[in-house]
């Protein structure tokens, strides 16, 4: 192992190294940049020693005396009629509590977008693993007996499984410029194609758990696992008749959400309380893997159609695209999701002419939900695969064609929103071509495309393959006026600050760069920064940990609320904040700072006819994949991944790495072997032996280049990291497949089987 | 059953049956919760302990089968009061660990490498991580970390 210090000045990676916009090493330039001019050595992750020694708590290693063990009965049909629970009279049923949906004591909802999803079922079970019953005994042993001794009486009713056979619509959208048809009828070429993605499964490493204590106010303190506490709370109030301060909601060390604990832990949450409501104790809600794959959300299927016509030169001149997503039984946060999958189908092209059709469908499969990415990833691999198969057709590099192509500043997209700045999807591509050496790697590759003649003889096809992307930093839309989102930062009387906020660290880094954000600003060490722990009866709501909107908007809240602390301190001593922030506080005690989210400057989006500015700016990603396939048996090899990430600004170079590295790697399985089974609702491999996630040794040598065109509405300039590499990595990959064996594969996973029936097409 | 082992340097006495799991064990009667459960049926790894020199799956071993053995865990890895072990300063620095769920195991599965004298090879080391799964890093800078 090597032991580099913080400040090390050891020559960065030969793909970091060149060009200028990047900071070398584990150095950071001042997240506030020129304003103050100072490069200090970023901080190690803030709870890293605790995680690293086992001494971080997680919620499944609370110790709480006296706590009842929770679990929930389940339907086991898709789609039935629900008469009732019955439960075996031999059974000793004085050791356990039973709750059903009669003793919900507010509305039986756990409300997203819309109010349509029961806490527990009272008549209509809509999906397999839908919670009909909640049972809570003192041990294990009781609990898994009493499962066995409940019986569910229900009645088939007809399931639909194909949201292209649904008649259930959640939403729909469309946006477009132009007129496509017109435009569509003059193009010299029109390459049509449709693209299914099916679910993903989040799979953090820590599953899906809630602790709920009753309160001696009458109400309940949830701890547990979560990104957006603020989700929590308004749904234990709602459900459980609370008020405000009632419901308290703590997340303890989040293992890992990437999506899946922005909203199912709403549902742990209401459950573990219920529980604790009826039995009067503690209740531990803490479910294993094979419950967590089965009963919680996932990527939401897609099918994406397009037309794209173009003139011989390679002009793209109107693309026609409908895009079909399953959300599942209920609703949850389909209609975000389908909006920016939506407003991402077109890629990051111009083209003056545009249509795009959304609508997300009813299935009797459980509900869908985030994923980083979120809708995304399901039409930018569309997107990519269209571009790939345009540039095949016209006998152009993929490279070249995209050059032409990319959004420039002051292009127009299909919302009628005009790029007016940090538009870098030129730059990421070229670096991205740049380091993975793209067009010389394809020449070599060249005599395996088209089933030519490497395929024949040979038993293994190397390839290389691109994708380029833009993904909208924050909210969609108006998203971020709604939330109103509020940090506080106070300062005690011996001048020490605190952050308080409810945005949550789970692997990412938020517990890292926000005290570094704050100590840059206030001229002090991070250490000398504390954060509050995340406990909604502390820390104010600062909108949900999503859409890789914490380091942006947020982290633009806390710097501003820095800027008036120091203002506050400096003007009253005269001195610099860290030399005088003690004596302020002790002369006229602690100072309480509320900073809330002002729309960002000449932003506009007009929610009726969906027009305008759809995200303030774009994050801009591109990635080149290096795969060799086994003509034999189909199975893929992802040997290399370069990725190029425009994330605006570079916070903390180690962080910003490991979410490129890690969104990459959850790519590359989207890509090739993460598949969910879905056979009459139900997921088949809903194990992790059976559905199976990339380890070490599948995962390919990834090289990260972190791109920065900053944006100006927020003081630092960063855009947000988390998501980009997701939008990414599956097309590259596919386009390598084709690069080695001639072969598109339109659907995900690019299963071995799928690669040798287009082989066996193609032959 | 009665079951005598060390844990950590520690000599351990506990009543258990037999068929209990030495992941419950250690997380709940000798209170050692570094130790992770993933998925309870040795996919993930994310309970790897070290089990008389060799990486072991923590929920698929019985207790009947830790009697006389020398188990290590993460809290073994360095001094409560302590600096960091090297290992766990390099997954500090690089960046090798980042939600922390299979950080525990992820170092068990590293120190046992090392301590059979692995070395810094690609290859080998990935091939030593293989039966732990991140979903987080992309295993580079755990990689990096270990080499």
């Amino acid at each position: 192992m090597i032991s580099r210090p913080p400040t090390s000045t050891t020559p960065p990676s030969a793909s970091i190294a060149e060009p200028p916009m990047v900071v070398p090493g584990p150095v950071i330039v001042d997240p506030l940049g020129s304003t103050r001019g100072a490069v200090r050595p970023a901080p190690f992750r803030r709870e890293g020693p605790d995680k690293l020694t086992g001494r971080a708590i997680y919620v499944d290693d609370l110790v709480v005396p006296g706590a009842w063990y929770g679990a929930t009965i389940r339907s086991a049909e898709p789609h039935a009629r629900f008469l009732g629970l019955e439960l075996d009279p031999a059974f000793d049923w004085s050791q356990v509590v039973v709750v059903t949906a009669a003793d919900i004591p507010g509305e039986n909802v756990v409300a997203s977008i819309q109010a349509d999803q029961p806490v527990l079922v009272t008549d209509e079970i809509r999906h397999h693993a839908e919670a009909v019953a909640l049972l809570a005994a003192p041990d294990r042993e009781i609990l898994r007996a009493a499962k066995r001794a409940v019986r569910l009486r229900t009645e088939p009713l007809p399931a639909v499984f194909d949201p292209l056979e649904s008649d259930h619509e959640f939403a729909h959208n469309e946006v477009g410029i132009g007129d496509v048809d017109v435009a569509m009828a003059g193009a010299d070429l029109v390459i049509e194609g449709t693209y299914r993605v099916g679910h993903q499964e989040q799979l953090y490493i820590e599953n899906q758990g809630m602790i709920a204590i009753p309160r001696d106010d009458g109400g309940v303190t949830v701890h547990g696992s979560l990104q957006c506490p603020y989700y929590v709370h308004p749904a234990l109030k709602r459900a459980l008749a609370l008020s405000d301060s009632q419901a308290v909601v703590v997340q303890t060390e989040t293992g890992g959400g990437f999506g899946g604990k922005e909203e199912y832990p709403s549902i742990v949450a209401v459950h573990a309380a219920l529980l604790a409501r009826k039995s009067g104790r503690p209740v531990r809600m803490i479910y294993d893997r094979h419950e967590d794959i089965s009963a919680t959300t996932k990527r939401h299927p897609a099918v994406v159609t397009y037309r794209t016509g173009v003139m011989r030169d390679g002009t793209l001149v109107a693309q026609d695209i409908e895009v079909v997503m399953d959300g599942g039984a209920y609703c949850t946060l389909t209609p975000v999701v389908l909006s920016r999958g939506v407003l991402h189908a077109g890629g990051p092209y111009r083209c003056p002419d545009v249509r795009i059709r959304g609508r997300a469908m009813a299935t009797n499969t459980p509900p869908n939900g985030a994923f980083r990415g979120f809708g995304a990833p399901q039409t930018e691999f569309a997107a990519e695969m269209q571009a790939n198969r345009v540039a095949e057709a016209l006998g152009l590099s993929p490279l070249a064609l995209r050059r032409r192509w990319v959004y420039q500043l002051g292009d127009m997209t299909p919302t009628q929103q005009v790029l007016r700045e940090s538009v870098a999807g030129q730059e990421v591509l070229d670096r991205a071509a740049e380091a993975s050496e793209f067009e010389r790697t394809r020449e070599r590759t060249a005599p395996g495309r088209g089933g030519g003649a490497q395929g024949r003889a040979a038993r293994r096809a190397s390839g290389i393959g691109l994708a380029l992307a833009w993904h909208g930093a924050g909210f969609t839309g108006s998203g971020e006026v709604k939330l109103k989102s509020v940090v506080y930062l106070d300062m005690d009387v011996t001048g020490r600050p605190t952050i308080l906020m409810g945005s949550t660290e789970m692997g990412q880094g938020t517990k890292t760069i926000f005290p570094q954000l704050v100590a840059a600003e206030l001229g002090i060490g991070e250490d000398d920064v504390d954060l509050a722990p995340v406990d909604t009866s502390v820390v104010p709501d600062s909108g949900p940990t999503v859409a890789s909107r914490t380091a942006m908007v947020v982290g633009g809240l806390v710097i501003q609320a820095a800027r008036r602390l120091r203002e506050q301190v400096e003007t009253a001593t005269g001195r610099p904040f860290s030399a005088s922030a003690s004596d302020y506080g002790q002369e006229h005690g602690p100072i309480h700072i509320e900073q809330r989210f002002v729309p960002y400057p000449d932003i506009h989006f007009d929610d009726a006819t969906y027009t305008g500015d759809a995200y303030p700016c774009f994050g801009w990603a591109a990635a080149v994949a290096e795969v060799d396939v086994d003509l034999d048996t189909g199975e893929v090899a992802v040997r290399s991944v370069v990725a190029a990430d425009d994330v605006g600004r570079v916070l903390h170079q180690v962080l910003a790495e490991g979410q490129v590295e890690g969104g990459t790697l959850q790519a590359v399985g989207y890509a090739t072997i993460e598949e969910m089974q879905v056979v009459d609702g139900r997921y088949r491999n809903d194990r992790l032996a059976t559905y199976l996630i990339p380890t070490a040794l599948d995962a390919p040598r990834i090289e990260t280049i972190l791109v920065e065109s900053p944006y100006s509405g927020v003081p630092h300039g960063a855009k947000g990291v988390g998501e980009l590499p997701m939008d990414v990595g599956a097309p590259a990959v596919v386009a390598a497949i084709h690069d080695a064996t001639g072969v598109w594969i339109h659907d995900l996973p690019a299963t071995p089987e799928r690669i040798l029936a287009a082989l066996r097409a193609a032959r | 059953m009665s079951i005598g082992f060390r844990v950590n340097g520690e000599p351990v006495e506990l009543e258990v049956p037999g068929m209990r799991r030495l992941l419950d064990a250690l997380r709940e009667d000798l209170g050692l919760t570094g130790t992770k459960e993933g998925c309870g049926e040795g996919e993930c790894g994310a309970c790897s302990v070290i089990l008389d020199g060799q990486v072991v799956d923590a929920c698929l071993v019985p207790m009947c089968q830790v009697d006389g053995s020398d188990v290590r865990t993460v809290e073994g890895l360095s001094d409560r009061t302590g600096p960091l072990s090297p290992l766990q300063r390099a997954f500090l620095e690089l960046g090798g660990a980042q939600c922390g769920t299979c950080t525990p195991g992820m170092l068990m599965a590293a120190q046992a490498y090392l301590d059979a004298g692995g070395g810094p090879e690609d290859g080998s080391i990935r091939e030593a991580i293989a039966g732990n799964l991140c979903r987080c890093t992309g295993y580079t800078k755990i990689v990096d970390s270990i080499a």
